[in-house]
């Protein structure tokens, strides 16, 4: 094998960006923000679904939660990219001046929805019966003993899911290369055709993934130490009740 | 609504361009999903042998693929197993040593957990009967292990299935490929995609419909 060249990071692509590593900076960032706002959209629509997922007579809702749940977690995530980058603009005319990033968004959201809607869906049934009847008898309405008694808790014991599908959505933004959105992938792949360095590439784009993966773990940590209840032990850690 | 027309699905175009496709990614399920069980195993094992300098390689490879998107790890390994083994390999056989050795990663996390859900007495009671550490493991712990992870394992074995499509990275002809190419000849790519979306679902869908059929059956009732 040759020897390693970090030069080229100083190269200039001969493009509006001056060297590699600046560009590779920019791929970085398009990389977090797709998947910060894909977070945020799957956080916001898989909270909606897992709560009407456990709702008590009301077997319609309950039932659009299961199908939209089963829709989009069993067909591939580059087959749902793909969709929403190609198809949905041509069918519905209103989405046609979308920027991809948008619709990039879109299939990253509604795609980790369905996991995070599974993950609550759980949660809220984890809690013993109890909580549920307790809301009840102290007058609340199903939102209030939702949002005041269940959902409070349930949030609590599906950090740890959380953590590991926050970091499930960074990794799953590099299937976004397939529709042109500048992120590390594609980064990857194109400086390294052009400078023919491409296992450096390789390298510092694995290197900045690591780095997030590690950011968010450490993040989530320390949401999960800041949120905790006192005396409260989440189900499957050790001791227990 | 722009016009959808799907009358050029024929079975011709099916022989012509899926089913190859298809036959590759079942294919690379399997072998992936057999050699990855196989290492992770392996990995499991390492990691809970309380050895430090089997415990911690083993931690190391685990994490690190972990923490790393799997169109990373495709990329990778279709530059480095060329290198590394003196000769051009095409995208197929790149793409089955990377799932294998991903899936690995993967599946060894599964494992870890179905072997410590295993209770302390099971294996206190082996060692108990005089077994050596490899015949408690193949007679008491690992049959029971397997039993509770099947679920888990084969969930991850439509993920898997779904991951394959994934393979688009290097250009392996795969199931989805086979649509996209379909949908490129013939000038129709929006149906083709819209295909793909629904014979994966198909596909996906009632595999993990016989999952949950087959954990009501096995379930062990404690």
């Amino acid at each position: 094998m040759r020897s390693w060249d970090w030069q080229v990071f100083f190269e200039d692509p001969g493009g509006k960006i001056p060297t590699y590593w600046q560009w590779m900076l920019s791929a970085w960032g398009w990389t977090i923000s797709v998947s910060v706002c894909g977070l945020v959209l799957a956080l916001v629509v898989g909270s909606i679904i897992g709560t009407i997922r456990t709702l008590p007579d009301s077997p319609w809702l309950v039932r659009f939660g299961n199908a939209w749940v089963e829709l989009f977690r069993n067909i591939p995530l580059l087959v749902q990219i793909f969709l929403w980058y190609h198809v949905v603009p041509k069918l519905f005319p209103v989405m046609a001046g979308l920027p991809p990033f948008i619709l990039v968004v879109f299939a990253l959201g509604f795609f980790t929805s369905a996991r995070i809607a599974e993950q609550l869906r759980s949660g809220i049934q984890a809690l013993p019966r109890g909580q549920r009847y307790a809301g009840m008898a102290l007058g609340f309405t199903t939102p209030q003993y939702y949002r005041y008694v269940l959902l409070p808790m349930a949030y609590r014991i599906i950090i740890p899911p959380l953590t590991s599908e926050s970091m499930n959505i960074f990794k799953n933004s590099s299937v976004a290369f397939a529709v042109s959105i500048p992120e590390l992938i594609q980064f990857a792949m194109q400086a390294g055709e052009e400078t023919s360095r491409v296992t450096e590439m390789y390298a510092a784009v694995t290197v900045l993934y690591i780095v997030s993966a590690m950011f968010i773990n450490r993040i989530m940590a320390w949401v999960e130490k800041k949120v905790r209840v006192p005396g409260f032990v989440v189900a499957g850690g050790t001791g227990g009740h | 609504m722009g016009n959808l027309d799907f009358s050029f699905y024929n079975w011709d175009l099916v022989s012509k361009f899926l089913l190859k496709g298809l036959y590759f990614s079942v294919t690379l399920t399997v072998v992936a999903t057999l050699g990855g069980i196989f290492f992770g195993t392996l990995l499991a094992l390492m990691r809970l042998s309380g050895k430090k300098w089997l415990d911690l390689p083993a931690a190391i490879y685990v994490n690190g693929m972990r923490s790393i998107p799997l169109v990373m790890v495709i990329l990778w390994f279709f530059l480095l197993v060329p290198i590394m083994i003196g000769r051009p390999i095409g995208a197929e056989y790149s793409a089955v040593i990377t799932f294998i050795a991903f899936e690995a990663a993967y599946f060894s996390e599964i494992m870890r957990a179905g072997i410590q859900s295993i209770p302390r007495g099971q294996v206190f009671a082996g060692q108990a009967l005089g077994m050596s550490y490899s015949q408690n493991m193949k007679l008491v712990v690992l049959p029971q292990a397997f039993r509770n992870m099947l679920p888990v394992l084969l969930t991850q074995t439509i993920i898997l299935f779904q991951d394959t499509s994934l393979v688009y990275a290097i250009g392996a002809y795969d199931l989805f490929k086979g649509f996209d190419t379909a949908g490129k000849n013939f000038g129709r790519p929006e149906e083709a995609y819209i295909m793909a979306a629904v014979v994966y679902f198909i596909l996906c869908y009632s595999l993990s419909y016989m999952v949950k059929r087959l954990h009501k059956r096995i379930a062990i009732i404690r």
